[in-house]
């Protein structure tokens, strides 16, 4: 057997596809869901303009297989509702072309909900996974700053 | 993308895994054990990697333990790096892999997939080369422990149709003293130029290598070398790159000439913190 | 001010952090067929044999195309088969492309195609390749069709030639007390757009063909179309929508002609051709190299006399737009330095490497590399500190350029005041090197850099103003969204222009040939000058409309009334007005009759008095304006390792007018990071076969998160009087100077004159070794 019904739990929903049992959760999304947030970069784990969330964790979604993400939660770009992440991107110019965008954001978004008091360590080791060729970096890390930095004002008081 | 296609098995049992690839075997669909699949992806794309079936391990309990028992530290294989690296019971080995690839990688990349990785950096292996680690292989005939020396040369030697469960680490490793260093190019993810991990057992240093040669390694010979007190610290590290067991690598990383100037500082380096600066 | 100089988010923002901003490869549709590139394994090879037996046997394959020999392309020389025919020319050269019903079967079939090769010499850099004797890359380029202003070398690898020859070589020379002369070298190397380059193509019933593509120039493929397959333009269109980064590379005209000869061959059915991050690294056109020797004399005292310089560009296997960066090159030969004596030869070189198209920057980043780090080294030989060298023969108004163009206060921005502002946040004065420990010096370097844009002289944009029933407007321009903003500058400037809120201002973001006012390309930091002065006109037009029709209703002359806050009133008794809403479509009297009807604007803009350079001397005016500035580095450097850090980056450039505070900066800083991560790790490692051996983002390894310099920017404001309210261009100055001022600083840390690229540590390490440049 070379293709397969499955269910997906994606953005909160169950979704029943048909995949090949080699497409990539990446393909899945874009090609089967219309989720095209997830960007194919390199389709080889290197630039990670294709990141989501599963599970609460960044994944890089064309190192994922449809078939082995069954019982994941998975989160897209499109299923961040109003995030501050989002906000702090546009406040902060944060972005350019666009295109790495949603895979930074996942990645940010999963870095904020699991170390909300990352330092710079933390959040270096993170977003270097991700490639920006537009802005110069400093303006993303603002970005993610002003959201840690609230979350944990939010907290102390 | 990958162009070919491949059956997608997920069993949860290490019998019905190695049964299972008994069954495909003779099926002719040359099947592979799956596990964290980032290489099977990113290979299997450029068709380096052509299989008919993948055998998903990460389906089975004894692949996914993580515990301290006894004196012993059992890593299922499909422990990601994430995982191990959090958790850091194993200081070094947490040291060494959280310079594999990038973070979000490590979050697919798993300890038997880079162990047994066909690219051949497979940097998750020094720290368990230098502890002494035994490997728990399943194959159809059942489960065998081995020490890692005795499988793992350049290359984990599996034979048909086995796979690695777990790793075993004694635990007393994880108090001796410890270094782990990675030189790349000119960045700070990715393939290394040279790793180099070292520990220190009562006054013994230990040390491995990747980077340095086509295949990661630990040599006997080079740790004679580098123990041996009667000469100075420049004689001992001259000894060991005439030990250095294969050709220096020259690649678009860095020429050997070049990885050999950084093995030599990068080893000056392990030496002052596994022996203190140098004063002799 | 309304709107200029605000930090207006960008208008297609909520859209882009959402993920629901859709790029060229996000658009599918069930019955798109799918296009995969098959390329060449080798870099110099006669093609013996193409079997496509075993992959027509792969279910769901529709066409497999492969080279002809005609057309030929090319913008300047017609050198290159879209897919290669007879002979392939560099390592990843697309040679035939497979169209199936689906990406995977495309790709399967491609897999199956067996091409044999035979071998040729490989010429694998441009000092090679002019050696006498080099293999020829195109043995008939003495056949080509060619533009006017072009002038290849006939059975040489050289395909255009610029001379730059001002004053008097001999009196320079004589009048110099001190020279220096130094070769540099950098091999090509990749844009990388997070987006790989996408294309669909469709031919309708009705013969239209309909493109949609990831490009910075949509009314260039249209008008290549037209020019290559003789193609009506009026049938063809181009859809662009908000394209994920170019840099120049999506200035090329590659895959359309591909995709083009894909449809056709599947009757007219759209097909998709999307490059792999592999084939866009090297198949599609790359940042060119460079070998360059520069002469520089000057007095004792500083003061530059003479400048002999030849610039050896690679462009590769085709000269498409090689030799206009070899032209640009030329025009900018020297640093923004008045030099009395300069001769120049600035050649576009073929190699069997990857071809080159534009480069953020133009060739200056390449040639400022070059010739700023010519000047450091003189200046260590004059023993004068490298900043002063800079400031005493810097350009000021009243001087000519290399091609004896004469500045005046418009055409230049200040340069002196610049270098000034620079050397205090630099705080130069604290010294260019410091030990900071044993093994650890903290060094700074330093570039001055100018540029113009060589575009064409007839190069030219258009703006549609659009009104909505509430007032509001739609700005409709064929400007390209690649990431700079400048869309969202175009409703800055009209919100300032009609004194609007800029929430009442709309912006087309997607670009449709059919239906979108020509801007020429976006590209060489030109839209605001071009697509701005056409929207100002526009919005002049638009008000004048307004106001006819409002004087009508005031009973009184237009000249009285004046536009803004979403109404039009009288200027000297502003209560009485008419609201912009109540007017925009006609004006309707309480009895029926209605006057005026809808009003658009519409405005275009040319530059003007650019001329093409004189073929002997290189006279002429190739560019409106420069936009000056200095740039400067600071590194931490362990002298026993070799390793760095990059810990500033230091820009001051005369922008002329901040039209968008941190819009601006954001530009600054992206173009400051692309170019120190181009000068400090990018390149393509060559084989001596000619086979790239890293291409793929796990081995050629842009600058990441954290490893990113502490940005410090100040923009200085000299009004460039033909500039939207003074603006200057700004998209690609922050890059130019990175490479020269990470150079200086990386020479002086580790004290040996570091002359090519990527300054890495094992660059460093072997350059010390060897005891230093020749």
């Amino acid at each position: 057997m070379l293709k397969s019904e499955i269910t997906l739990y994606v953005n909160g929903e169950p979704r029943q596809v048909y995949v090949r049992h080699t497409d990539t959760l990446l393909h899945t999304l874009r090609e089967n869901l219309g989720l095209t947030g997830a960007k194919p970069g390199c389709l080889n784990g290197d630039c990670g303009a294709c990141t989501i969330d599963i599970d609460e964790e960044p994944i890089k979604s064309c190192l994922t297989l449809s078939v082995e993400s069954t019982d994941k939660k998975i989160t897209t770009v499109e299923g961040l509702q109003n995030a501050q992440i989002q906000k702090e991107f546009i406040k902060k110019f944060a972005f350019q072309c666009g295109y790495c965008t949603p895979g930074f954001i996942m990645n940010c978004n999963a870095l904020i909900n699991k170390y909300p008091d990352a330092d710079d360590a933390k959040i270096k080791d993170w977003l270097e996974s991700n490639i920006c060729r537009c802005t110069g970096y400093a303006e993303i890390e603002e970005a993610i700053k002003a959201v840690l930095t609230k979350n944990q004002q939010g907290l102390s008081s | 993308m990958i162009s070919y296609d491949f059956e997608y098995h997920k069993p949860t049992s290490i019998s019905e895994a190695t049964h299972l690839y008994q069954s495909l075997q003779s099926q002719g669909k040359k099947p592979m054990y799956y596990c964290g699949g980032t290489e099977i992806l990113t290979l299997g794309r450029v068709n380096r990697i052509v299989t008919g079936a993948i055998i998903d391990i990460k389906g089975i309990l004894d692949c996914n333990v993580l515990k301290l028992e006894e004196n012993l530290l059992i890593m299922g294989v499909a422990n990601t790096l994430t995982k191990l690296n959090e958790t850091n019971y194993f200081p070094l080995l947490s040291k060494t892999i959280i310079e594999i690839a990038d973070h979000t990688a490590r979050n697919k990349i798993t300890l038997g997939g880079n162990i047994c990785a066909n690219i051949f950096y497979r940097e998750a292996v020094l720290p368990l080369l230098l502890t002494d680690s035994q490997v728990v292989i399943a194959s159809p005939n059942g489960v065998k422990v081995s020490f890692i020396h005795e499988v793992f040369h350049q290359t984990l030697n599996l034979n048909d149709g086995e796979f690695l469960v777990q790793v075993k680490t004694d635990n007393s490793y994880f108090k001796m003293p410890y270094v782990s260093v990675k030189r790349r190019r000119q960045w700070d993810i990715g393939y290394p130029l040279i790793t180099v991990a070292a520990i220190k057992n009562d006054n013994e240093i230990r040390v491995a290598f990747s980077g340095l040669c086509s295949f990661p390694f630990r040599s006997q010979q080079i740790e004679q070398s580098l123990n041996n007190r009667q000469i100075s610290r420049q004689s001992r590290i001259d000894q060991v790159i005439n030990d250095i067991p294969a050709p220096i690598l020259d690649d678009v990383h860095g020429s050997a000439e070049y990885r050999l100037f950084v093995l030599k500082y990068t080893l000056n380096n392990v030496l002052d913190a596994l022996e203190g600066e140098r004063h002799a | 001010m309304m709107s200029i100089g605000k930090s207006i988010y960008r208008k297609e923002a909520l859209e882009k952090v959402t993920g629901t901003a859709k790029y060229a490869g996000d658009f599918s549709k069930a019955e798109v067929l799918h296009g995969r590139l098959v390329v060449s394994s080798y870099a110099h090879a006669k093609i013996k044999s193409i079997d496509t037996t075993a992959a027509w046997t792969v279910q769901g394959i529709r066409a497999i195309v492969l080279g002809q020999s005609f057309p030929l392309t090319g913008e300047e020389i017609k050198d290159r088969p879209p897919l290669a025919f007879d002979k392939v020319r560099y390592y990843g050269e697309p040679v035939a492309v497979v169209v199936a019903d689906n990406e995977t079967i495309a790709k399967r079939a491609a897999e199956l195609i067996q091409i044999t090769y035979e071998a040729l010499p490989v010429v694998n850099s441009p000092r090679e390749a002019i050696t006498s004797g080099a293999p020829l890359v195109h043995e008939n380029l003495i056949f080509y069709e060619k533009i006017q202003h072009v002038y290849p070398e006939p059975n040489t690898n050289i395909a255009d030639r610029t001379k730059i020859r001002k004053g008097d070589m001999v009196k320079g020379w004589s009048e110099s007390e001190v020279s220096v002369e130094a070769s540099f070298s950098f091999s090509p190397s990749d844009h990388t757009a997070m987006e790989t380059r996408c294309v669909t193509a469709e031919i309708n019933r009705d013969g239209k063909l309909v493109f949609s593509s990831a490009t910075q120039s949509p009314y260039m493929i249209k008008k290549l179309m037209n020019d290559y397959f003789g193609l009506e333009p009026g049938k063809v269109v181009v859809r662009t929508p908000v394209v994920g980064g170019g840099y120049g590379g999506k200035v090329a005209v590659q895959l359309e002609l591909i995709a083009y000869m894909a449809t056709q061959a599947v009757g007219g059915r759209t097909v998709k051709i999307m490059n792999t991050r592999e084939e866009d690294m090297i198949s599609s056109p790359v940042h060119i190299g460079l070998d360059a020797t520069i002469k520089l004399g000057c007095t004792k005292d500083g003061r530059l006399k003479a400048a002999e310089i030849l610039y050896l560009f690679d462009s590769g296997a085709y000269s498409d737009k090689g030799a206009t960066i070899g032209r640009a090159a030329a025009v900018t030969c020297t640093g923004p330095y008045f030099i009395e004596n300069i001769t120049c030869d600035s050649l576009c070189v073929y190699t069997n490497h990857p071809y080159a198209t534009a480069f953020r920057g133009f060739s200056h980043s390449e040639v400022l590399f070059a010739f700023e780090r010519t000047m450091d080294m003189l200046a260590k030989k004059i023993d004068i500190d490298p900043m002063q060298l800079r400031e005493i023969n810097a350009i000021l108004p009243g001087q000519t350029t290399p091609t004896q163009m004469l500045l005046n206060n418009s055409t230049v921005g200040s340069l002196p005041d610049c270098i000034q502002r620079l050397k205090q946040l630099m705080n130069w004065n604290e010294g260019q090197r410091i030990q900071v420990s044993d093994h650890l010096v903290r060094a700074k370097g330093i570039s001055c850099i100018w540029k113009t844009s060589t575009i064409d002289t007839e190069a030219s944009s258009g703006v549609n103003l659009l009104f909505n029933i509430d007032g509001t407007v739609n700005i409709i321009s064929g400007i390209v969204e690649i990431g700079t903003g400048t869309k969202t500058i175009l409703a800055q400037l009209l919100a300032e222009k009609m004194k609007m809120d800029i929430h009442q201002i709309h912006v087309k973001m997607d670009v449709d040939t059919e239906t979108t006012p020509e801007h020429w390309k976006t590209v060489a930091s030109r839209g605001t000058l071009l697509a701005g002065r056409a929207l100002l006109k526009a919005a002049d037009d638009a008000m004048s409309q307004l106001k006819d029709i409002a004087s009508r209703v005031l009973i009184c002359s237009p000249d009285d009334l004046e536009v803004g806050y979403g109404k039009v009133f009288v200027k000297d008794e502003p209560t009485t007005y008419l609201y912009i809403k109540d007017i925009c479509y006609g004006y309707k009297y309480p009895n029926g009759y209605s006057i005026g009807g809808q009003v658009i604007g519409t405005g275009n803009y040319m530059l003007r008095h650019l001329t093409h350079l004189d073929h002997e001397t290189g006279v002429g005016k190739p560019g409106p304006e420069w936009t000056v500035g200095a740039q400067g580095v600071e590194v931490e450097f362990n002298t026993q390792d070799y390793t760095y850090k990059i810990i500033k980056a230091y820009s001051v450039i005369d922008i002329g007018k901040v039209l968008n505070q941190k819009a601006a900066l954001g530009q600054v800083m992206g173009a400051m990071s692309m170019g120190l991560s181009f000068a400090g790790r990018e390149t393509y490692v060559f084989d001596d076969e000619g086979r790239v051996l890293n291409p793929r983002l796990r081995t050629y390894v842009p600058m990441r998160y954290g490893e990113h310099p502490q940005y410090m920017i100040h923009f200085n404001e000299t009004t460039h009087v033909d500039g939207p309210y003074g603006a200057r261009g700004i998209g690609e100055h922050g890059l130019i100077g990175m490479p020269a001022a990470l150079a200086n600083s990386l020479s002086v840390a580790a004290e040996v004159d570091l002359n090519q690229l990527p300054l890495t540590p094992e660059l460093i390490w072997k350059t010390k070794e060897s005891g230093g440049t020749k």
